[in-house]
């Protein structure tokens, strides 16, 4: 087990390593960095002495040894609109975020698989097919009009909860969580209900199709011939089948998740790192871009790995040098 | 004469598809004595299977019972709930199938998967459940049951794995526990093991046993009686001896003549010619007339029946039995 | 074909799904004879009708069907005028997509050896990047226009074109024809393109339909942003954006009609591209 772990730790920072190079490549060698940074009306000497500044008169490979070896102390430059270290900046906006895509893949999963599992269950009943008919909405819905919509139901019309801003935070260890107060809980709603509906349909998607397949096998035969109740096989066995793949989608959906708060963010002025980045897209602030991309990239190869190292508990045909 | 412990009357189990109803099982009769061992043989779409999912309430979906009636300890079992069934099966019918790899789940442990056999049937804690199944465990001879009982089906063997799918049978020693081709995904060493253990331990605690087999070879040695099925009707019955010694139906003998062990040494394997016909258009009369070198316009044209309730067949022209 | 068709039409959602692509197609097609007025002509916009409700008579002459938008546009016109770039985008973005990741995927599976592990490594990690980033940064970095959009689109969306390929030329590749036909003097391409693309079709179809309803469904989210095509082009993304500010004030008719369409469209494709699927494979087959 320990030698699995170190293993798939050294591929993780190969991934990581390959990350940084993209977007290094991607931000910094595509365009031209030194329109953003030097105004069009500077001297020829003020030019020429900023990209010496910044090292832009190296090499490719050399600005990339650079930007790695800054990036390995932690350093990712400054934002050039707020003039503070991208760094600190992503880290105070990556709470709001996280508290957001973890309560979104939360509700997607605690309704989702049971609801998919019901579905696969039974496929043909009534009920089964309003499930998956709602699934193939909240799958094409884009996520920008369904936060619309959500914002005129629950705010404008019915004027039940908050459409926008994070409201009252309380602080641990220096952070700030929606999650612990009512009212905070009532402005984290709409946005975390908006970003898990496509988690949700994938989910009830993913949990039927398994079960559908887990009903018709020779495990689910064999427990039945046992007596066992149907309502002990879903929970017992085809639960604990199903996790197994779950997991795996679970974690790359917790990446996209992120990916996709940038929406959601945007619509009801969340202040997490999803606004940061349009923000500085609007605004071509290239290091809050290079910093929000490779922290994206360092959340992905992590939750990867977490992943797999929960397929290993999850299923012991994985689990190494166990004693027989 | 006492009551049998189940008396199957004219089973009849279809299946609707698009392309029409297929009569999986048409019309089964037998009986089953305590403790008895029945063989049912038939080469696959003979019916077998489905017969002892019928039995036992299990039938996928599309299929369906469409008629006659099953009675297991003097109750009617067909058109009963699900719910009913379910309170019937693994406590007093059992059923065990071809590929313990498949039946047991991989990521649960052995013991977790019969602790829940368990208290199936009625709230057993769990440390009695957990003595209950190494007492089960060690019955079909896995050594070593209680720390067994932590392990994973993967680590177990082909033999062992489907050792413990009969311990789960056997949990709470049923009347009556079906086996379909429980051995045929095994070596043969192992095979010949686990039929000599089944055979003693049906025999000690009184559990009839129908093992259902494409082998007649493998029924032979285990079984009381045998029943062959043929396109889901029954072609011949009787005890095992007398229908190896003197088989009566064609079909019969010549699933006898394409046995290796039955036959005489350097002499040529029998095929029987022709292949099982689709299940969907099946001739008003014998079944087997297709393929059969005996059949005349009576096989084609009327079913056979029978009358010797001992060993018989259902064919027009029985073989005569030899001297 | 007729086979297909017939049990095609036992799913009457999925015919209807079907109906409404047709529909909206056409009249996206038809938008310069079928609408009042072109929405893009600034010379046809006058500022004392904006923001009207449906069914109010402008100074066009006409009837306002479907309400104005904040410049004064009919809502019905810049519709069908926003559905034909919508379009546009997905089917572009979609054929691309199809067409580069199709090759590679292709190319990978026949090919073999280190070409085929570099190509699918960078189609893995492509695939577990979220396609909203790729297509925000390029899109950021390539600045806004059509082809900026579509490059955007088709790098967030081969991959899976590539995948599919892959996987199906992989899957066929093992079969006996293949190695039949690979015993006969033809050449290399002429067995790729006789025989291993045709039989790599209807995976490529189904995903090819999802993809365009998610290319669609991207651009409109890009635009949204802000960050699609350029305000004088409005797609429906940018018309539902233009009207989001005036939704808290009641005036829900502009966001909410482009949206109609926009998820019309997009969940008809979708009924379609899953009832493709389930006809296209065999394991559900009875």
């Amino acid at each position: 087990m320990l030698g699995y772990i170190i293993q798939r730790l050294i591929q993780s920072a190969f991934v990581m390593l390959a990350m940084s190079a993209l977007v290094f490549l991607g931000v910094y060698a595509i365009g031209n960095p030194i329109d953003v940074l030097i105004s069009p009306d500077a001297t020829q000497d003020i030019r020429e002495a900023t990209i010496r500044h910044y090292g832009l008169d190296q090499p490719l490979w050399r600005q990339y040894l650079a930007f790695l070896g800054r990036l390995l102390q932690g350093d990712l430059g400054r934002s050039f609109v707020l003039n503070i270290p991208v760094l600190h900046l992503v880290l105070s906006r990556l709470p709001a975020t996280l508290e957001l895509a973890l309560t979104s893949v939360l509700i997607g999963a605690f309704i989702g698989i049971p609801l998919g599992i019901y579905a696969g269950y039974r496929p043909e009943s009534p009920a089964s097919k309003a499930i998956m008919a709602a699934s193939v909405l909240g799958f094409s819905v884009p996520t920008f009009w369904v936060g619309l919509i959500l914002i005129l139901t629950f705010a404008v019309n019915l004027d039940w909860l908050p459409a926008g801003d994070r409201g009252p935070t309380v602080e641990i260890f220096g952070v700030g969580w929606s999650f612990l107060t009512w009212d905070g809980l009532r402005f984290l709603a709409l946005p975390a209900i908006n970003l898990s509906l496509f988690k949700l349909a994938m989910l009830i998607r993913l949990s039927r199709a398994g079960t559908r397949e887990i009903m018709l096998s020779d495990t689910v035969k064999f427990a039945r011939a046992a007596g066992l109740t149907d309502f002990t096989i879903l929970r017992r066995h085809v639960l604990r089948l199903i996790s197994i793949p779950l997991v795996t989608v679970f974690g790359l959906e917790f990446g996209s998740t992120l990916a996709f708060a940038v929406v959601t963010e945007t619509i009801f002025s969340w202040p997490g790192v999803g606004k940061l980045i349009i923000d500085s897209i609007t605004s071509l602030d290239r290091p809050v871009m290079v910093g929000y991309l490779i922290l994206v990239a360092f959340l992905f190869v992590t939750i990867n790995l977490v992943v797999d190292l929960t397929y290993a508990v999850l299923d012991p045909r994985l689990r190494r040098g166990r004693r027989v | 004469m006492t009551k049998a412990l189940l008396q199957v009357r004219d089973l009849r189990t279809h299946f609707e598809t698009r392309a029409g109803t297929i009569k999986a099982v048409d019309g089964i009769s037998f009986t089953l004595e305590r403790g008895e061992i029945l063989g049912l043989v038939g080469e696959s779409g003979s019916g077998k299977s489905v017969t002892g999912f019928s039995l036992i309430g299990l039938l996928d979906p599309p299929g369906r019972i469409a008629g006659g009636s099953v009675v297991f300890q003097g109750q009617e079992l067909v058109g009963r709930s699900q719910a009913e069934m379910r309170k019937l099966r693994g406590k007093r019918i059992a059923m065990i199938f071809q590929d313990p790899a498949a039946t047991l789940n991989p990521v649960l442990t052995i013991g977790q998967q019969m602790v829940m056999a368990v208290q199936a049937h009625g709230g057993t804690g769990q440390g009695a459940a957990l003595e209950l199944a190494e007492r089960s465990l060690a019955r079909v001879g896995i050594p070593d049951a209680a720390t067994r009982l932590n392990a994973y089906p993967h680590e177990f063997s082909g033999g062992m794995r489907q050792r413990v799918a009969i311990a789960i049978a056997l949990l709470h020693e049923p009347e009556l526990i079906i086996a379909d081709e429980p051995t045929t995904a095994l070596d043969v060493s192992i095979q010949a093991q686990i039929l000599a253990e089944m055979k003693t331990l049906a025999q000690e605690s009184g559990t009839a046993l129908i093992w259902i087999s494409h082998d007649l070879a493998i029924v032979s040695s285990l079984a009381d009686r045998v029943i062959v099925l043929y396109l889901g009707r029954i072609v011949e019955f009787g005890p095992v001896a007398d229908v190896l010694r003197a088989p009566l139906h064609p079909y019969t003998r010549g699933l006898l003549d394409s046995l290796p062990a039955m036959a005489d040494p350097g002499q040529k394997l029998r095929q029987i010619p022709g292949s099982t016909p689709s299940p969907l258009n099946v001739t008003p009369g014998c079944p087997f007339a297709p393929r059969c070198a005996h059949a005349d316009d009576l096989c084609r044209s009327e079913p056979p029946a029978v009358g010797d309730q001992h060993h018989g067949a259902f064919c027009h022209h029985a073989l005569p039995a030899p001297a | 074909m007729a086979q297909f068709w017939r049990e095609y039409r036992e799913n009457w959602i999925a015919t209807l799904a079907l109906a409404v692509v047709v529909l909206i197609v056409a009249a996206a097609l038809a938008a310069p004879l079928i609408t009042p007025q072109d929405p893009y002509d600034l010379a046809n916009l006058n500022l004392r009708d904006a923001r009207r409700p449906p069914g109010f008579v402008g100074s066009g002459g006409y009837v306002h069907w479907l309400g104005t938008d904040a410049q004064g546009r009919d809502l019905f016109s810049a519709i069908l005028y926003g559905l034909r770039i919508s379009l546009q985008m997905g089917v572009a973005a979609g054929a691309v997509a199809f067409g580069l990741g199709t090759s590679l995927g292709i190319m990978a599976a026949n090919i073999g050896g280190k070409i085929e592990q570099g190509i699918m490594r960078l189609v893995d990690l492509q695939l577990s990047f979220p396609a909203i980033l790729l297509a925000l940064v390029l899109v950021a970095m390539l600045g806004q226009g059509r082809v900026p959009l579509i490059i955007a689109l088709v790098t967030a969306q081969y991959a899976y074109f590539a995948r599919t390929a892959y996987g199906a030329a992989t899957a066929e590749r093992q079969k006996d024809y293949i190695e039949a036909a690979r015993a006969t003097p033809l050449p290399g391409r002429s067995i790729v393109l006789r025989h291993l693309l045709p039989n790599c079709m209807p995976p490529l179809i189904v995903v090819g339909t999802v993809q365009i309803a998610n290319a669609i469904s991207l651009e409109a989210t890009l635009s949204f942003l802000g960050l699609g095509l350029p305000p004088t082009e409005p797609s429906l993304g940018m018309l539902i954006a233009n009207g989001f500010q005036y939704m808290m004030s009641g005036r829900t008719w502009i966001s909410v009609y482009p949206g109609i369409a926009l998820i019309l469209l997009i969940v008809a494709i979708n009924i379609v591209g899953d009832q493709l699927r389930d006809q296209f494979n065999p394991r559900l087959r009875r």
